[in-house]
């Protein structure tokens, strides 16, 4: 049965990755990248690592494909035409995913009980000692929070370094100040275009601005 | 969308449960799959979804872009601080069983601390990204 399902997901994830490549249509690419990532969270979850599939479908499925829509609403919604034959990119996609393959041969084979993982002292202290350790019945918690959490302390630091990069290279966001007017806190806008409008009214513009309280104002 | 009843409705009605649900994945990582990576992601999608239906202008209004920048900086400062606070107390960094009497409170309260961190660093820096993605347009026009 579980074959049945796994080769079931595979088909699916192949079946999405060629129509990704095959269309034009950046926004239907973006939908088909979310579908892949649920599909991928199905097989994780079939594989028994719901940890990774929670997190997959959280990060691949939902955040990741509102940043590609935001993205998209800033460079347009279909792709170019490439303006020479995709022959060199298709031999190196070729050739390194034929090295990956190949590269398979040499991990040990699936769920079998003597692969190192297995063995290692480290896994049977995981397993046998975390729960008087740690006291917590989610081994996976007890590792990632404790046993290694330097590790995800560098996690967590990577995540912010992200969201540092981002802020550099995409510097503006909508900041509004709030300032004191004498006798009143108003709010400022960078940018003279939204000052303009009376923030009162909550009227937008931008790609995610469809609001206002009169009704009305069209996404654009 | 104001012309999008049912789906401002199933929003409105939605958001609240997101939101509980995140904190129901943090608190409960440590009996099932979950944690504060998850949860994170959970609690900024709650924010993303209004944004998506009600408008930038409002979603910053409840969350102002610079209490995201502050969130990612103070969730890895929880968690680095909990090292801190450990070796303050004469063991090694990030040893969570000095935090209590009993080395498996003190496993509880440390494990505690820094999944919080998790959570604040990951909502912060995934509604952050989206202020800064969706932010863009309505600046440059």
């Amino acid at each position: 049965m579980s074959t049945v399902i796994d080769i079931t997901l595979l088909t699916f994830l192949a079946v999405t990755a060629l129509a990704i490549i095959r269309t034009r249509n950046l926004f239907a690419a973006v939908m088909l990248a979310g579908i892949y990532s649920l599909v991928s969270a199905g097989l994780f979850t079939a594989l028994d690592a719901v940890d990774v599939a929670f997190t997959e479908a959280a990060v691949g499925a939902g955040i990741s494909t509102v940043l590609f829509l935001g993205t998209l609403a800033l460079v347009g919604w279909e792709e170019e035409k490439p303006a020479h034959q995709p022959i060199l990119p298709l031999v190196v996609v070729v050739l390194t995913g034929g090295a990956l393959v190949w590269g398979t041969s040499d991990l040990p084979p699936f769920g079998v009980a003597t692969n190192p993982v297995h063995e290692s002292p480290i896994a049977e202290r995981y397993i046998e000692e975390s729960g008087h350790e740690i006291g917590i019945p989610n081994i996976v918690t007890s590792v990632l929070a404790s046993y290694r959490g330097y590790d995800t302390m560098g996690e967590a630091t990577v995540i912010f370094t992200a969201l540092v990069g981002v802020l550099l290279l995409l510097a503006h966001g909508p900041h509004p100040r709030r300032v004191w007017e004498g006798d009143r806190w108003s709010t400022k806008w960078d940018d003279p275009q939204l000052q303009d409008e009376d923030d009162e009214t909550l009227e937008g513009d931008g790609p995610f601005e469809s609001d206002s309280p009169e009704g009305g104002s069209a996404n654009g | 969308m104001d012309d999008q009843i049912i789906l401002r409705l199933a929003a409105k009605t939605l958001i609240p449960f997101i939101l509980v649900f995140a904190l129901y994945v943090q608190f409960h990582g440590d009996y099932g799959p979950g944690g504060g990576f998850q949860a994170g992601v959970i609690f900024a999608a709650g924010f993303v979804l209004y944004a998506l239906v009600f408008g930038l202008r409002r979603t910053v209004q409840v969350m102002p872009p610079w209490v995201t920048l502050a969130c990612g900086a103070a969730g890895v400062l929880l968690y680095a601080g909990v090292g801190v606070v450990t070796m303050a107390l004469g063991s090694e960094y990030l040893n969570y069983n000095v935090l209590a009497h009993d080395p498996e409170h003190g496993q509880h309260y440390g494990i505690l601390l820094v999944e919080l961190g998790v959570l604040i660093t990951v909502f912060g820096v995934m509604l952050g990204m989206f202020y800064a993605f969706a932010g863009r347009r309505s600046l440059d026009g």
